[in-house]
């Protein structure tokens, strides 16, 4: 299906390039009027593109800021202020990529959850699926060792306490003992640290491109699904994806680069914690240590649980569970539009894991309404996490009568014209 | 459509409902006895945020004269106080009041010499034990992102602390006496502001203590006001140009997707409504 219609060049030197390397064909093919897409993709279909867009704005801006930015303890949080005070157009990058990386895990989150709430991960777009919890897991790390470099209160003492947390592993013979001096290289967080963390940082972005690709070759196998969650199967169902959906994702883009913007240029410090204004100092612990905020669901979950090991088995296993969902789900009718009960429980999935990420940014012990902690809060919270997924899911996916499903996406676009 | 609506609606309200939420604590962390800064007027808020010059220079002059005794501005080099509205020459003239001994002689000793537009403002202390030594123990932080490090910003405006509010409050928040009950440890002073309420710099401002050129009136007020600006400037520099820039990708933005609203519609038209598919071959 990833090439409806053929593509012919006219163009005699377009022609001799196509013969001896199909490369206009493919891009035919996959963005231009050879790709077809379901005609009643909503603006959560928008966001896919919207991701893309952010990769590609990060590579950039971060390849610039390399050409300033110095990775030495002393000298890093020094040249990220002399980026944004005498690089000519410093400041603009420099806020450009720090709310980029928000502005990317926003999308993705939302793209995810469209994900969720469509079907999207049903058959036959397991590997597809797969692939995007891969990218989500690279781009938390590449997220999280960006943040280290400028080597603010922040950066050291979050790099510090996420790194510990593989201390938890130090029950497995011959490597568990010495895990975390092997992630600092050293006996410190250090340069040795911020060293490697660059390294990494750079080069996780590239890895995320090539998966990128993999998953948008996964795509374009079966094809997009739609708000209907019916195959396209039918001669109306489908529409070239240029002019219809490239018009369409351009306004979307526009309107998320205002969004963007509005952040960039007016509150550029929001999404940001003040205590990475200050120099890395190991002697000085800040009083609270919270995470980005795109972590802190995951943060509260570890908190959750008092044992270490168990909190970052619950941690890591609370995204890994993703992979095990086109089979928790069992439902034949992959929108949730068809679904109301499994729509109730998303719903109260999505406000459940707003609520983690309060928690996460709250000490565990802080008294909450009703006088009960955090900490209880997050467990509660962390339960129903779980639940969703291993309870939940399984069980109202099986045995929910679902509503009538339209025969077509044509047929539907008929309905819903008649009844205007 | 309606259920396309509902979903967005919701949608949105989950995402409102979110922010609020992690808004609300995000400063409830505020220990009992330090107080809200209160919010002050300052020119530079807002989309049009634009430097109050004669309040920044009254400030770079209460830093000079007053703050620069204790705290060091590593980060600001002379050439930069152009934004404050100086000339080359009264740049210069600011420079050559200060001396540097980094370079080297014939004989390769140290050599003093003045300084010029391209020096950064000489910190008062050699080294951070030195500070602390002069300062009973205690480190006067440098100012050249002190502003930002102590902005907290919430979703609700009102929760908000603003770094420069935050300076203005510290100044004026100074109690001669520790209110009952207070224990207060030998060399700290009681501050209504400060994390603790006990810190260790002695309140650094008094009524005329500096005689301001434009003859405004130094109560403590306008000099904590002027060099909190002063400050807030020297943390965020580009604050100016970053919004003048702003407004105009704004402009741009909004009349470019305006464009592709109605590109979009356009290209939708006959496809939107179906009237392209057959019923009969359905
Ligand atoms: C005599 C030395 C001295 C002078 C002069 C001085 N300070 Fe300080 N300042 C300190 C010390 C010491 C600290 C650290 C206090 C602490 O940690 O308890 C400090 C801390 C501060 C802080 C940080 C408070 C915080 O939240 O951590 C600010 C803001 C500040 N000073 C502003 C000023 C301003 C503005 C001036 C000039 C009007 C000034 N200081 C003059 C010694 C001084
Ligand atoms: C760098 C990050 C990512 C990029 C650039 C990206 C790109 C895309 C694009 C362009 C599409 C097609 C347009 C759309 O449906 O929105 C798409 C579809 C999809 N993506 Fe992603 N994606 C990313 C991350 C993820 C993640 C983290 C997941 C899930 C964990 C995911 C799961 C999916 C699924 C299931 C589809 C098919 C949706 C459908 O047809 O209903 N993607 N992606």
């Amino acid at each position: 299906m990833a090439s409806d219609k053929k593509f012919e060049p006219t163009n005699p030197t377009v022609k001799w390039v196509e013969d001896r390397l199909p490369i206009f064909g493919l891009l035919y093919s996959s963005l231009g009027a050879g790709y077809n897409a379901p005609r009643n993709l909503n603006y959560w279909w928008n966001f896919g593109v919207l991701a893309g867009f952010m990769l590609v704005v990060q590579i950039v801006t971060g390849i610039v800021l390399v050409m300033h930015y110095v990775p030495d303890v002393n000298l890093a949080f020094d040249s990220v202020q002399h980026i944004r005070r005498d690089v000519n157009y410093g400041w603009l990058l420099q806020a450009v990529h720090a709310n980029g990386a928000s502005m990317f895990f926003i999308v993705v989150y939302i793209h995810i959850l469209r994900g969720f709430y469509f079907g999207s991960y049903k058959a036959p777009r397991e590997i597809l699926w797969f692939l995007g919890i891969i990218i989500y897991l690279l781009m938390m790390a590449t997220g999280f060792m960006g943040y280290v470099l400028p080597w603010g209160q922040m950066s050291f003492w979050g790099a510090k306490v996420i790194t510990n947390l593989f201390g938890a592993f130090d029950f497995i013979p011959f490597i568990g003992d010495g895990i975390v001096e092997w992630l600092w290289g050293g006996f410190a967080v250090g340069q040795p640290t911020l060293n490697r963390f660059f390294s990494l940082h750079y080069l996780l972005p590239f890895v995320l491109v090539g998966v990128v690709i993999l998953h948008i070759w996964a795509l374009h196998i079966p094809g997009s699904t739609n708000p209907l969650g019916i195959d396209a199967n039918g001669p109306y169902d489908k529409i070239p994806f240029h002019p219809y959906y490239t018009a369409k994702d351009a306004f979307g883009l526009g309107v998320f680069i205002i969004f963007f913007a509005a952040f960039v240029f007016y509150i550029p410090d929001f999404l940001g914690h003040p205590d990475n204004y200050i120099k890395a100092n190991p002697l000085v612990t800040p009083e609270h240590i919270v995470p980005e905020w795109y972590y802190l669901p995951f943060y509260a979950i570890l908190r959750a649980i008092p044992d270490k090991l168990l909190g970052v088995v619950a941690m890591f296993s609370s995204i890994l569970i993703l992979f095990a969902m086109p089979w928790l789900d069992g439902s034949r009718v992959r929108s949730m539009r068809f679904r109301p009960l499994s729509k109730f429980f998303f719903w109260l999935f999505v406000v459940n894991g707003i609520f983690l990420g309060y928690l996460g940014q709250r000490s565990p012990d802080d008294v909450l309404a009703l006088g009960v902690t955090a900490l209880v809060y997050a467990q509660f919270a962390t339960t129903f996490y779980f639940a969703y997924f291993l309870v939940i899911m399984p069980l109202v996916s099986r045995m929910e009568t679902t509503k009538p499903v339209p025969t077509s996406i044509a047929a539907a676009v008929l309905e819903a014209n008649k009844k205007g | 459509m309606t259920m396309m609506r509902n979903i967005k609606i919701k949608g949105l309200l989950a995402a409102i409902l979110g922010m609020t939420a992690i808004t609300s604590g995000a400063n409830g962390a505020t220990a009992e006895g330090v107080l809200h800064p209160e919010r002050n007027e300052y020119t530079t808020t807002g989309i049009f945020g634009k430097w109050d010059i004669p309040s920044l220079q009254r400030g770079l002059q209460v830093y000079v004269e007053v703050c620069s005794a204790c705290h060091s501005l590593d980060l600001v080099a002379f050439r930069t106080l152009e934004d404050l509205g100086y000339n080359e020459d009264e740049i210069k003239a600011i420079a050559v009041e200060y001396e540097y001994n980094d370079a080297l002689d014939d004989d390769g000793e140290p050599m003093f010499r003045p300084g010029i537009p391209a020096d950064y403002f000489p910190a008062p202390f050699a080294n951070e034990k030195a500070a602390r030594a002069a300062n009973g123990g205690a480190l006067p932080p440098d100012f050249s992102t002190l502003v930002k490090a102590r902005e907290h910003l919430s979703f609700l405006p009102w929760n908000s602390v603003y770094g420069e509010d935050y300076v203005v409050a510290l100044m004026t928040g100074y109690h001669d006496e520790a209110p009952e009950g207070v224990e207060m440890t030998p060399g700290l002073y009681y501050n209504d502001y400060f994390a603790g309420n006990q810190i260790a710099m002695a309140p650094p401002l008094f009524d005329d203590m500096v005689e301001y050129a434009d003859g405004t009136p130094a109560t403590i007020h306008q000099m904590a006001y002027d060099v909190a600006n002063f400050m807030a400037w020297a943390s965020d520099p580009t604050m100016q140009e970053r919004k003048e820039m702003g407004l105009n990708v704004m402009l741009f933005m909004i009349v470019f997707v305006i464009l592709l609203y109605f590109t979009n519609k356009r290209v939708w038209k006959k496809v939107k409504k179906g009237d392209d598919i057959d019923p009969s071959k359905l």
